[in-house]
């Protein structure tokens, strides 16, 4: 058991490496255009695997498209012009944060609109729980109660 | 008070509605991106063509009639299982049939095409640094492109294109293409 743990390990960090290793081939000659490479490449979908960024896939597409930022990159495209080459390829889905327009406008705001909705039913529950706890008993009811719990002491 | 005689069922109301929510993301495939191509002219290109090499295949041969772009590859299992539908359809002529054989080997795919019943395309393009496939946004092979007479991209099917996914939704796609001037 711990022996197959230890292999299974080594073997993820190996792979870990080499995930990296595809991420950093590119060089650049300015920081600055690497932190840009570094930033948009984690903004950006992988189509292949979609839960990962470009930088996190192994993806054969996605070192294709890591060629095609590092040359847009190089050639001092804006991150407007990047979004929009790969947006209008791939769509809206390539970008991690979609774009608010009417059709995601639910999933922007339908969070918020549950936790409204949430908070609200809590102070209503409270404030019934509250009025409860403070209603006395009438007279009447009371009398009711003290000849229930006689009743049931004398069988 | 009818409010109580609802209230009892509000959670059933609320699984209810959850239950066909998620019962309609079941049926959906994550996969399927929609193409922002769609309704675009194609993305230009010319391209060596895969048997001549000497001879391109690019947007140009696309105008003058309805036809189909199917992005291809040897190293693809999906394709190997949408290949002998393509070769019946093709034998069907009733539309034109272009590749796009997508970051292959050149002699991978002529192999390929031989061992496994024949070569269905009019002509394939050889995308070998797969920068065309970029530009049309391919992400996962096999995928179809039905292209309008001007060469504009109608639809988009990603995955196999079989029988039933052919008769259901590409041939009626096809057939008022062809009836539109």
């Amino acid at each position: 058991m711990t022996v197959k743990q230890i292999i299974t390990g080594l073997l993820l960090a190996s792979w870990v490496c080499l995930v990296q290793a595809g991420i950093y081939a590119f060089e650049f000659d300015d920081p600055k255009k690497e932190a840009r490479f570094k930033h948009l490449s984690e903004e950006l979908r992988c189509l292949v695997c979609q839960n990962q960024t470009l930088a996190d896939s192994g993806a054969g597409l996605a070192m294709d498209l890591r060629k095609e930022l590092y040359r847009m990159v190089n050639e001092n495209a804006s991150d407007e012009e990047i979004k929009n080459f790969m947006v209008s390829r791939y769509g809206d889905f390539v970008l991690y944060n979609p774009p608010i327009k009417t059709s995601t406008y639910l999933l922007w705001f339908g969070p918020f609109v549950l936790v409204v909705l949430g908070l609200f039913m809590l102070v209503r529950m409270v404030r019934k729980v509250g009025q409860q706890s403070t209603q006395t008993l009438s007279a009447e009811d009371h009398k009711r109660v003290q000849d229930l719990l006689a009743d049931k002491e004398e069988k | 008070m009818a409010n109580s005689k609802i209230k009892p069922f509000i959670p059933l109301i609320i699984f209810a509605v959850m239950a066909i929510f998620l019962g309609i993301g079941l049926t959906l495939n994550p996969r399927e991106v929609p193409s922002p191509l769609i309704n675009k002219p194609s993305p230009q290109f010319s391209l060596p063509q895969l048997h001549a090499p000497t001879k391109t295949l690019g947007t140009a041969d696309f105008v003058g009639k309805v036809s189909l772009f199917n992005v291809w590859a040897s190293w693809c299992a999906a394709c190997r299982q949408e290949h002998p539908f393509l070769m019946e359809l093709a034998k069907l002529n009733i539309v034109p049939i272009y590749g796009l054989n997508y970051k292959d080997k050149r002699e991978d795919a002529k192999r390929w095409l031989i061992q496994y019943g024949g070569d269905p395309y009019v002509a394939s393009a050889f995308d070998l640094d797969g920068r065309v496939g970029i530009d049309w946004g391919v992400y996962g092979v096999p995928e179809t492109f039905v292209l309008d007479k001007k060469g504009t991209i109608r639809y988009k099917h990603i995955g196999p294109l079989d029988y039933k996914s052919w008769q259901e939704t590409v041939l009626p796609i096809v057939q008022q293409l062809q009836a539109e001037s």
